[in-house]
């Protein structure tokens, strides 16, 4: 899997200045039910007009690290602030923070209408300021016509844009949104992927998205927290949590790749050979240092893997692999061969640039696979 | 496929225990109709002894009280019930939380006669006059629990995410409860009260203990005549009480059936 294309945003990176000042700050968050820990003495800030994403399996505590900054739930130990102000204390409907809920929450017995307009009457706001304002977020979420209905009248599509709007409409400093595009099919999933990221641009927000979809999550992300078990793996733009993934886990959860556990056997600066099952794997660059002996794994994607017949010749530098092909996944727009090499199975995803009807390998043949050493990924973790 | 034998047995099980449970009744509804003085002689169709009703003074006070009493104990029943739902289904970790629930519900399970008998001790011994208000705290007692359980069934079923969507949109916890959580589980409320109101209306034991001079109800009335003798007067109220109530239980379970459906 390839980062999918995103739209520019320029040279955006405040977690880089020492100067910028975070939004949010979980410091120290611990949170615990009963005798489970949710979350477990994690520490994350993120900046002003971020689109942040919490990214993890379900029963991670990325729903909870969400729910505290809400006002929904307390932190056991540790500090959330907002702008620098700690909000221990501060309940739900005095935070200057909206949420945009799973189930998207609109209130059955409202109207559309009644549901965008429910934030600013509590604010108290004049009538004809709140009519003028519903009707703008009418527009913005393109549901003129439907400000009569009631929630059980509209789609799935329709409901999710009225709470994006319910949500966007008090202008929060911060956007909460709990796996927004979950009950959408794939295609609206997509184009609502592009639209919401079109929005925070447009209007200036900081979002902070919470879901278990990786694709989801590279498209829309300025940076993403990937989450396990209660603590963050790794922090990163989509392609640093791609293409250097800190830990077994992350390279793991983000998109595919072949997994290879071995033995440091050779330690030159930067340059690690691993003796591994497929014989020794040479890392050009890898980012942790190691001692000889070590027990690491080497990790590559398979689209960075050249894969060619047995007899074939490969240039020099390369890691070479031989084994035969097992099975063979046509995608259309790119073919994965699934490789058996000593007990192992390794992938290979090739893109298919040109157009072809017969399948250059079959099943069965052997092979050779072959990655540059600059592919490879030394994991420690 | 069901032989034809078979639905016959069925639609005679079916007729039987329908006449088991409503003849007695229809033999009532019929005799109130009844043009003879003599109850159980039929001497033509009549609606002169609901025309007589109106004109008994006693039989229309005791009406009127038990309406009176019905209203009010329903509405105190509704809401002592109604909050004991949501403390039942919100706070589900509170210390004593199964005794609470107990005690919510002993009243449904406790037979009248002893709660009728504890609550007359009660009276007696803080020396509070027996009246109408006695009756309508006793009714109260006997249906919140019904409230309870019709409320709690409706919560139990109620997205919470709701209330935080509300609470997020800043409203405080009383503008979230009265609106959002109320007007949505409303027709649980109204199923409630109307039960209530129906239980109220329809007891005697409990009336009987916890009355005084002057707060005679409609079943307390009845079952002194009838022990004079059955008037066809009696029959023609009872035909109304009979009436009143179904059309309540019928409103009732519209209610609930709402409050199921409402998403």
């Amino acid at each position: 899997m390839e980062p999918p294309e995103r739209p520019s945003r320029g040279a955006f990176a405040p977690w880089d200045e020492p100067a910028a000042r975070p939004l949010v700050v979980f410091e120290g968050v611990t949170k615990r039910f009963g005798a489970e820990t949710a979350v477990s003495d994690l520490t994350l800030a993120i900046y002003e007009r971020e689109f942040f994403a919490l990214l993890g399996p379900s029963g991670c505590g990325k729903s909870t690290l969400m729910r505290m900054l809400a006002g929904f739930e307390t932190p056991s130990a540790g500090r959330v602030l907002l702008a620098g102000q700690d909000l221990a204390g501060m309940p739900p409907h005095v935070r200057p923070v909206n949420m945009m809920f799973q189930s998207y929450a609109l209130f059955p017995h409202m109207s559309v209408e009644k549901n965008i307009a429910f934030g600013l009457e509590m604010d108290g706001r004049p009538r004809d300021e709140v009519g003028a304002r519903v009707a703008e977020a009418l527009r913005m979420v393109k549901l003129e016509g439907l400000a009569g209905r009631r929630p059980h009248q509209l789609s799935g599509g329709q409901r999710q844009r009225v709470a994006l709007a319910r949500a966007l409409v008090k202008r929060p400093k911060l956007l909460l949104l709990d796996e927004p595009l979950g009950a959408l099919d794939r295609k609206l999933r997509e184009e609502t992927q592009f639209e919401l990221m079109a929005l925070q641009e447009r209007l200036g927000l900081t979002f902070i998205i919470v879901t278990h979809d990786q694709d989801e999550a590279m498209t829309m992300a300025t940076r993403i927290a990937v989450m396990d078990k209660g603590r963050i793996a790794q922090v990163g733009t989509p392609p640093v949590i791609y293409e250097a993934p800190a830990t077994r886990h992350v390279a793991g959860f983000i998109g595919e790749i072949n997994l290879v556990e071995g033995t440091v056997s050779g330690c030159d600066g930067r340059r690690v050979t691993v003796a591994t099952a497929v014989g020794d794997l040479t890392v050009a660059d890898a980012a942790d240092s190691v001692a000889v002996g070590q027990a690491v794994a080497v990790a590559w994607r398979p689209e960075k893997t050249r894969i060619v017949r047995a007899g074939e010749a490969i240039s020099n530098g390369r890691a070479v692999i031989s084994g035969t092909v097992h099975d063979i996944g046509y995608l259309g727009g790119r073919t994965t061969y699934h490789v058996d090499v000593t007990g192992l199975r390794l992938k290979a995803a090739v893109a298919n640039a040109a157009r072809s009807v017969e399948r250059p390998l079959g099943t069965g043949e052997a092979v050779k696979l072959a990655v540059a050493p600059d592919a490879l990924l030394l994991l420690v973790r | 496929m069901t032989s034809p034998r078979s639905r016959l047995l069925d639609a005679t099980a079916l007729t039987l225990g329908f006449a088991f449970l409503y003849l007695p009744i229809v033999i009532l509804v019929i005799f109130s109709f009844n043009a003879s003085q003599l109850v159980t002689v039929w001497g033509g169709f009549s609606t002169r002894w609901y025309a007589s009703i109106w004109q008994n003074r006693q039989l229309m006070d005791a009406a009127w009280m038990t309406a009176q009493v019905a209203a009010a104990s329903a509405a105190f029943a509704t809401v002592v019930g109604t909050l004991a739902a949501l403390a039942l289904t919100r706070y589900a970790r509170f210390r004593g939380r199964t005794l609470f629930s107990g005690l919510v519900y002993a009243p449904i399970v406790m037979p009248e006669v002893i709660t009728g008998l504890s609550l007359l001790l009660l009276f007696v011994s803080l020396g509070i006059d027996r009246g109408f208000w006695t009756v309508t705290v006793a009714h109260a007692t006997f249906t919140c629990g019904f409230v309870a359980v019709v409320v709690q069934s409706r919560l139990v079923t109620f997205d919470r995410s709701l209330e935080e969507a509300a609470a997020d949109l800043g409203a405080t916890p009383a503008q979230v409860f009265f609106r959002i959580t109320l007007p949505i589980i409303a027709p649980a409320v109204v199923a409630g009260f109307l039960l209530a109101f129906t239980l109220s209306l329809d007891d005697l034991v409990l009336a009987s203990f916890t009355t005084g001079p002057g707060s005679t109800t409609l079943p307390m009335r009845i079952y002194s005549q009838v022990r004079l003798g059955v008037t066809p007067e009696i029959n023609a109220i009872s035909t109304l009480m009979i009436a009143a109530v179904t059309v309540l239980v019928i409103a009732a379970s519209l209610a609930t059936k709402r409050s199921a459906s409402a998403h």
